[in-house]
């Protein structure tokens, strides 16, 4: 056969492109993960982490914002955790293959691809008003509980199913009943990549400005009970920057946000990694 | 003579495929029983049989009876996690969980129902001493089990087996992932384990079985052509193909 590339010379063209689409995945992060910081950086101060708005934000500092992320982003987790680990153990280790099987899957992943203001519209149609909790932090975060259930539920169905059959079979074998070998061998096996889709949900549930935009409120006070309105960060920060409050503050806002997103991420990571190192002895 | 186990006219099948058929065998208690033959006979299917973990394949059908002690574990009444209980399985690939020595050992104990600090830690001791594995792992209980060899690890499951003190330890292939020295550990332990438990071993290695085993049964395509004491089997077999198949003419 007639080539054009030996092949040596297509292995070396090939893994310089694999090479430069890493490079440029990396960089684009470092560019916006940077712009952002250098920009909010300047109003960055312990007075802006710990003092309340003044005049809507235009001056102040953005400790509501960081109290009501912190509310909704628990509740959130909370609600989302405990069903989308457990929908996953139930679809990995019991379900088996059957219709309703295939309808969780399929409303799960449905559920992943709708857009976030929609979230949002259903929050408020549903949570505020025909549930009449209000504009709260509790709306809120169960709406932001939706949005992170389905992320949650896929990440931990991959890892509850790619646990090694053996563990399972070596603790039935040993007596053990189903439900004890889930418990106590397979979602202990499985837990470094249910943290991981616990993060990513956090993630999509932190970072969320229109699933709260209807259902949160927008209160600059620091909420106090579950019924009180709020103001998340990303909420803040749209306010901010379309309404023209500060824009010098949005950036302070957003760079708040990536990095409280940024340490929770590298804390999780090296804790898994400890845990996982623990466990499989390296 | 006593008997263990004792299975008779047995035969599974796998939706359509007929996987043992009309298998009869006698299990002599305290004693090692090897089962041969080659790959896809069904001496795999055989030994799962009896400790029921073929139920966990949703294809699976059988009839025919299993007797442990006089008896019949396929019984409604049988309570198969105690059934598991008393005939222990050792696996081909070991494969301790990914949890610190100690508590894999002190595993099967826990899920019935032991507590006891004192008592754990006196079993597990006890375990892994009578598994020879105790003075190469006491300094490290609390590392993970995923850290020691291929041959501890399987010396590891015939620990965490025995904890649960069983009648009946089935052993499939338990070597075949191993080096010949780890091998070598394994047959000793069963030399040592033979006395309290009565043990089934699956090989493919002819040598072991005549090393290990009192009894051996020769399986072929689903039956049992010849079942008797080893000597007898390996010197003199009565069917022509268990002499081609222990000669290395087939399998």
């Amino acid at each position: 056969m007639y080539r054009i590339l030996s092949p040596k010379i297509s292995q070396k063209i090939m893994k310089s492109i694999f090479w430069i689409s890493g490079l440029i995945t990396i960089f684009i992060l470092l560019i916006i993960i940077g712009y952002i910081i250098l920009k909010g950086l300047p109003v960055i101060n312990l007075e802006f982490l710990f003092s309340d708005p003044i005049d809507s934000g235009k001056a102040g500092g953005i400790f509501p914002m960081i109290i009501s992320t912190a509310y909704v982003t628990l509740i959130a987790l909370l609600v989302a955790t405990p069903l989308g680990v457990g929908a996953a153990v139930y679809l990995a280790e019991y379900a088996g293959e059957g219709r309703l099987v295939a309808a969780i899957r399929f409303g799960a992943e449905t559920l992943s691809s709708i857009p976030s203001i929609i979230f949002g519209l259903f929050g408020l149609a549903f949570f505020v008003i025909y549930l009449d909790m209000g504009w709260s932090v509790l709306s809120g975060g169960l709406t932001l509980a939706l949005m992170a259930l389905p992320t949650i539920l896929a990440a931990s169905e991959v890892s509850v199913e790619s646990v090694n059959k053996s563990y399972s079979e070596g603790s039935l074998a040993l007596g053990a009943t189903k439900w004890q070998t889930v418990y106590q061998v397979i979602v202990p096996a499985a837990m470094p990549g249910i943290t991981t889709g616990i993060i990513l949900g956090m993630g999509r549930a932190i970072a969320e400005a229109a699933a709260i935009l209807y259902t949160v409120g927008a209160a600059l006070a620091i909420p106090i009970s579950l019924m009180d309105p709020a103001r998340p960060l990303p909420l803040h920060l749209y306010i901010l920057a379309t309404e023209g409050i500060s824009l010098d503050n949005a950036y302070g806002t957003a760079a708040v946000l990536v990095i409280i997103i940024l340490i929770i991420t590298v804390v999780t990571n090296t804790l898994v990694d400890r845990y996982t190192k623990k466990m499989m002895g390296r | 003579m006593d008997y263990r186990i004792e299975v008779e006219d047995l035969n599974v099948y796998f939706d359509e495929l007929h996987i043992l058929k009309d298998v009869s065998l006698k299990i002599r208690k305290n004693m090692v029983t090897a089962l041969i033959g080659p790959s896809g006979c069904g001496k795999s299917t055989f030994i799962r049989t009896l400790n029921r973990m073929n139920d966990l394949i949703d294809t699976f059908k059988m009839d025919g009876t299993v007797l442990l002690d006089r008896e019949d574990i396929y019984d409604p009444k049988v309570d198969v996690v105690e059934l598991r209980k008393r005939v222990g399985m050792v696996f081909q690939k070991p494969n301790p969980f990914p949890k610190s020595v100690f508590d894999n050992v002190a595993y099967g104990l826990k899920v019935h129902g032991e507590s006891d600090k004192d008592v754990l830690n006196e079993k597990v001791e006890e375990s892994l001493k009578a598994a020879a594995l105790w003075d190469e792992v006491k300094e490290k209980l609390d590392k993970s089990a995923m850290g020691l060899s291929g041959g501890q690890q399987q010396r590891l499951c015939i620990a965490r087996t025995i904890a649960v003190e069983p009648e009946v330890i089935l052993m499939d292939e338990p070597c075949s992932a191993l080096d010949p020295i780890s091998t070598t550990k394994i047959e000793d332990l069963i030399h040592r384990l033979k006395k309290d438990y009565t043990i089934i071993i699956v090989t493919h290695n002819m040598q072991q079985a005549t090393r290990v085993s009192k009894h051996t049964a020769f399986f072929l395509h689903g039956e049992i052509i010849e079942s008797g004491p080893t000597d007898k089997i390996f010197i003199e077999p009565c069917d022509k193909r268990t002499e081609d198949y222990i000669t290395g003419r087939f399998g």
